[in-house]
C-alpha cells in the first residue's frame, strides 16, 4: 500500500523485498490506533505469522518501525503466552487443562496425545506438524473437553477424538471445528490474522450449536420469551419478517442438529 | 409473570447466518441506535443508569453510573474501551455471544459511544478465538459499509471509529487497567488507582472499560426502555444475564434467565447433575469465587443474595463438579493457573501464588504435612486485599472456602498419602485404556 521511504537498522536481517512488504503491513496497523506503540501486540503477531514464531529479526523489526528498543519489544514478547519463542510447528493443538475441562478429562486427553505423538508441552512433533500445548481456559467450558487446534474449537473431546485429529493433521488432511472456520488455517495464516488482516473466512461456520443453544432451545419449546418480546414495532425488519420466529435449522445454522452435542 | 428463561442478547443466536448485519437487521438490529442518535446523550445515560444495569463482567458495578464518572468534555478525546478478553476459568458467555451476534456488541459499543461522547472506540478480544476475531472485524466492515461507523456516523460531523484489537494470551488482561497497558502496547501490567480510567485510562484520557455482555446489553435497554428491564431480575439486580452451566451437568450450556433465578431452577432446566451422581460443589461466577455446595442450591444468584450467602456472583460462570471430584486437584490446578497468570507487579500475588502452588502440589501428591493447611491459609491472608489487583484476592477465595467447607478432604490426602479420588470416574467419557501402540502415522 504505501510506498513511503523507510530508514532500517542493521539489526534486522530481513531481506529487503521481505522488509518492505512487512513494513508497508505495520503502516497499516499503526493506522488504526491514535498512538503508534499500540500496533506493537499486532505486529508481534504479524512477525510471527511470517516466520512462525518471534524471532530476534521479527523483535528488531518491531522496535524500528515504533521507534523502541529491543529490549522494550522482548519484554513485551516475553510476557504474553501466544507469542513463540522458537519455530511453531505448523498447527498448536492446546488441550485446556483448566480445572474444569481437566477434570472433564482434558488431563487423560493430554497424557494420551503426549504419548500419541511422542512431545511433551510446549514441544514440536519431528515432522514439524503440531507443537503440543497446554492451554488454560479457553471460554467454552460447557463444550468440555475442549481442544483448540490453531485457535479454533474443537469440543467435547475424548482421548479418540483428540488422537485422530493429531493424525489427520499430520497427514495433512482438512479437519473442520466444531465452531469456527471450515478448515483449520496453518499457524502463521492464523496469526495474520490476529495481526488483524481478514482472510475472508468469517462467513464460514456455524453461529451457534450444541452447549451454546441449550437454553434458547428449551425457551423456544416452552415459549418462554422475555416482556413484550413481540412488539418490534418501529424496525425496518423486511416485510412479513417482523414478527415471525428467526429461520433456524439452516446450512449454517445447527439449532436443530445435535451432531455437536455427542 | 416473567418467563423463566428471557431470550433477549441470545434471541437471534439460532438464525440462519446469524452474525451477519442482514440477520441482524432483520430481527430489528439497529433500531435502537436509530433511536438512540434522536435522543440527547445525557438521556440515553440517564436511561442506563434507571435501568439499573450493572457491569456483566464480574465486578458487578452499575453501568451507567459508570458512564457518569467521565469529566466534561474538555475537547480532547475520549475513549470506550469493551473488555472482551473473556478468559476467567468457567466463564464462556462473551465468546458464543461474538461468534453468533457481534452486530449486538457493535450497536451496543456505537450507541454508548454517542451517549459519553467517544468518536473511537475499542474493542479489546482474547488472541485465542481466532473465528471470533474474523467475526468481529467482518461485522464492524459491515458496520463501516452501511455508514452506521465511520464518517458522520453519529450526526453530523461526527464520526465513529472501531478498531478491534487481538490480545496475545494473558488472563491479567481482563482486569481493566492492564488491559489499557496492553493496549498501549505494554505488558499488561495493572496501573494504581486511582485515578481510575474515567479520569486518565486509555493515552490518559478519560474512557470508559465495559465488559462484551454489558455494552450487549444496551441496545434492548434503548429500545424497550429502563422499565422493561427493571421488570425483570430483582430490586438492586435489574434485568437478565447469560447463566454458564459447565461440568457434571446433562445438558451443560447458556441460559439467559432474569438474575434471581437458582442453580436448583437451572439444573431443572439443564437436566440436573450427572445421573447416578449427587451435587459435590460448584462456583457462582467463575473460579475467583468462594465455592458453593448443595447447600446453597437455593440462593438466588443475584449480587447481594450470592454476597451475602459468602461468595460473588462474578461471571454466572456456574461450574457443576459432582461427587467423583477431589476438591483438592480442583482447587491445585486453579492455583497452578492463577501463579502462572500472576502478572510479577506486586509480592503478595506473584510469591503468594508461587508458594500456594508448591503447597497445594505436595499435599495432592501425598507428601504434605499437617501444618500445611495452616501454611496455606496464612499465605491466603497475606495475599488478600494486600494484592495489587483483584487477581491475587481471586486466587485465595477457592483455598480459603474449599479448606472451610473440605478440610477433612485436605486432611485425608495428607494423613492417606495422596489422592483417594479415581480420575476416570470423574471424566466425560469411557476411557479405552491401555492405547493402541505402533498405531502412530509419520507424516
Amino acid at each position: 500500500m504505501t510506498t513511503e521511504a523507510y530508514s532500517r537498522g542493521p539489526a534486522c536481517s530481513y531481506d529487503d523485498e521481505t522488509y518492505r512488504r512487512l513494513a508497508d503491513d505495520a503502516a497499516q496497523i499503526v493506522a488504526r490506533y491514535p498512538e503508534p506503540r499500540s500496533a506493537l501486540l499486532p505486529m508481534l503477531h504479524l512477525v510471527q505469522a511470517e516466520e512462525s514464531y518471534v524471532s530476534r529479526d521479527g523483535i528488531a523489526f518491531c522496535a524500528e518501525r515504533l521507534g523502541l528498543t529491543p529490549a522494550q519489544v522482548s519484554a513485551v514478547a516475553t510476557f504474553y503466552t501466544q507469542y513463540k519463542r522458537h519455530p511453531n510447528g505448523r498447527y498448536t493443538v492446546g488441550v485446556c487443562t483448566n480445572t474444569l475441562c481437566a477434570v472433564m478429562g482434558g488431563d487423560t486427553i493430554f497424557d494420551e496425545l503426549s504419548e500419541h505423538l511422542d512431545v511433551g508441552h510446549d514441544q514440536t512433533t519431528e515432522d514439524g506438524k503440531i507443537t503440543l500445548e497446554r492451554v488454560e481456559c479457553n471460554a467454552a467450558c460447557d463444550f468440555a473437553p475442549v481442544v483448540m487446534v490453531n485457535w479454533e474449537f474443537f469440543d467435547n473431546q475424548n482421548p479418540e477424538t483428540a488422537k485422530r485429529l493429531a493424525d489427520s493433521l499430520r497427514l495433512g488432511e482438512d479437519v473442520t471445528p466444531t465452531r469456527g472456520a471450515s478448515t483449520v488455517a496453518t499457524f502463521q495464516e492464523v496469526s495474520r490474522v490476529l495481526a488483524g488482516f481478514p482472510d475472508g473466512r468469517a462467513d464460514e461456520g456455524v453461529g451457534a450449536s450444541g452447549a451454546t443453544l441449550a437454553g434458547l432451545r428449551l425457551a423456544r419449546e416452552n415459549d418462554w420469551r422475555a416482556p413484550e418480546e413481540a412488539a418490534p414495532s418501529d424496525v425496518d425488519a423486511a416485510p412479513g419478517e417482523g414478527d415471525v420466529p428467526p429461520r433456524t435449522g439452516g446450512a449454517q445454522s445447527s439449532a436443530e442438529s445435535k451432531e455437536s452435542d455427542k | 409473570m416473567t418467563s423463566p428463561l428471557t431470550p433477549v442478547l441470545s434471541d437471534t443466536w439460532d438464525a440462519d447466518q446469524s452474525w451477519t448485519l442482514e440477520t441482524y437487521r432483520a430481527h430489528g438490529g439497529y433500531g435502537a441506535l436509530a433511536k438512540a442518535l434522536d435522543l440527547e446523550p445525557a438521556g440515553i445515560i440517564q436511561t442506563v443508569k434507571d435501568s439499573g444495569l450493572r457491569g456483566r463482567g464480574g465486578a458487578g458495578f452499575p453501568t451507567g453510573m459508570k458512564w457518569g464518572f467521565l469529566p466534561p468534555d474538555d475537547g480532547g478525546p475520549r475513549y470506550l474501551v469493551v473488555n472482551a478478553d473473556e478468559s476467567e476459568p468457567g466463564t464462556c458467555k462473551d465468546i458464543p455471544l461474538m461468534m453468533a451476534a457481534p452486530h449486538s456488541l457493535i450497536e451496543g459499543v456505537a450507541i454508548t459511544s454517542y451517549a459519553i461522547g467517544c468518536t473511537h472506540a475499542f474493542i479489546y478480544v482474547r488472541g485465542e478465538v481466532v473465528h471470533v476475531y474474523r467475526r468481529l472485524l467482518n461485522a464492524v466492515q459491515e458496520a463501516y459499509d452501511a455508514g452506521l461507523l465511520g464518517k458522520n456516523a453519529l450526526g453530523e460531523g461526527v464520526d465513529l471509529d472501531v478498531t478491534v484489537h487481538a490480545g496475545a494470551g494473558a488472563y491479567i488482561c481482563g482486569e481493566e487497567t492492564a488491559l489499557l497497558d496492553s493496549l498501549e502496547g505494554r505488558r499488561g501490567q495493572p496501573r494504581l488507582k486511582p485515578p481510575f480510567p474515567a479520569v486518565a485510562g486509555l493515552y490518559a484520557r478519560p474512557t470508559v472499560v465495559n465488559n462484551v455482555e454489558s455494552i450487549a446489553s444496551v441496545p434492548a435497554i434503548v429500545e424497550r426502555g429502563a422499565d422493561w428491564f427493571t421488570s425483570m431480575g430483582t430490586e438492586k439486580s435489574a434485568g437478565f444475564g447469560l447463566f454458564s452451566l459447565s461440568g457434571h451437568v446433562v445438558r451443560p450450556g447458556q441460559y439467559e434467565a432474569p438474575l434471581g433465578i437458582t442453580l436448583r431452577e437451572l439444573l431443572d432446566m439443564a437436566g440436573g447433575v450427572r445421573p447416578g451422581h449427587e451435587l459435590k460443589f460448584w462456583t457462582p461466577g467463575g473460579s475467583s469465587t468462594p465455592l458453593f455446595t448443595a447447600e446453597h442450591l437455593d440462593v438466588p444468584l443475584d449480587y447481594e443474595s450470592v454476597g451475602a450467602a459468602g461468595s460473588m456472583l462474578g461471571t454466572r460462570a456456574l461450574q457443576i463438579f459432582d461427587d467423583s471430584v477431589c476438591v483438592v486437584r480442583a482447587v491445585a490446578r486453579w492455583t497452578e493457573f492463577y501463579a502462572h497468570e500472576s502478572c510479577g507487579k506486586c509480592t503478595p500475588c506473584r510469591e503468594g501464588t508461587f508458594w500456594l502452588e508448591q503447597v497445594l502440589a505436595r499435599i495432592e501428591n501425598g507428601t504434605g504435612v499437617p501444618e500445611d493447611l495452616d501454611v496455606l491459609l496464612d499465605v491466603c491472608e497475606n495475599i488478600l486485599g494486600r494484592a495489587f489487583c483483584a487477581l491475587g484476592d481471586g486466587a485465595t477465595s477457592p483455598i480459603t472456602s474449599s479448606v472451610q467447607l473440605f478440610r477433612e478432604e485436605y486432611e485425608a490426602h495428607i494423613t492417606g498419602g495422596g489422592c483417594p479420588f479415581d480420575r476416570a470416574a470423574a471424566e466425560l467419557f469411557e476411557r479405552k485404556r491401555p492405547a493402541v501402540a505402533g498405531s502412530e502415522v509419520e507424516g
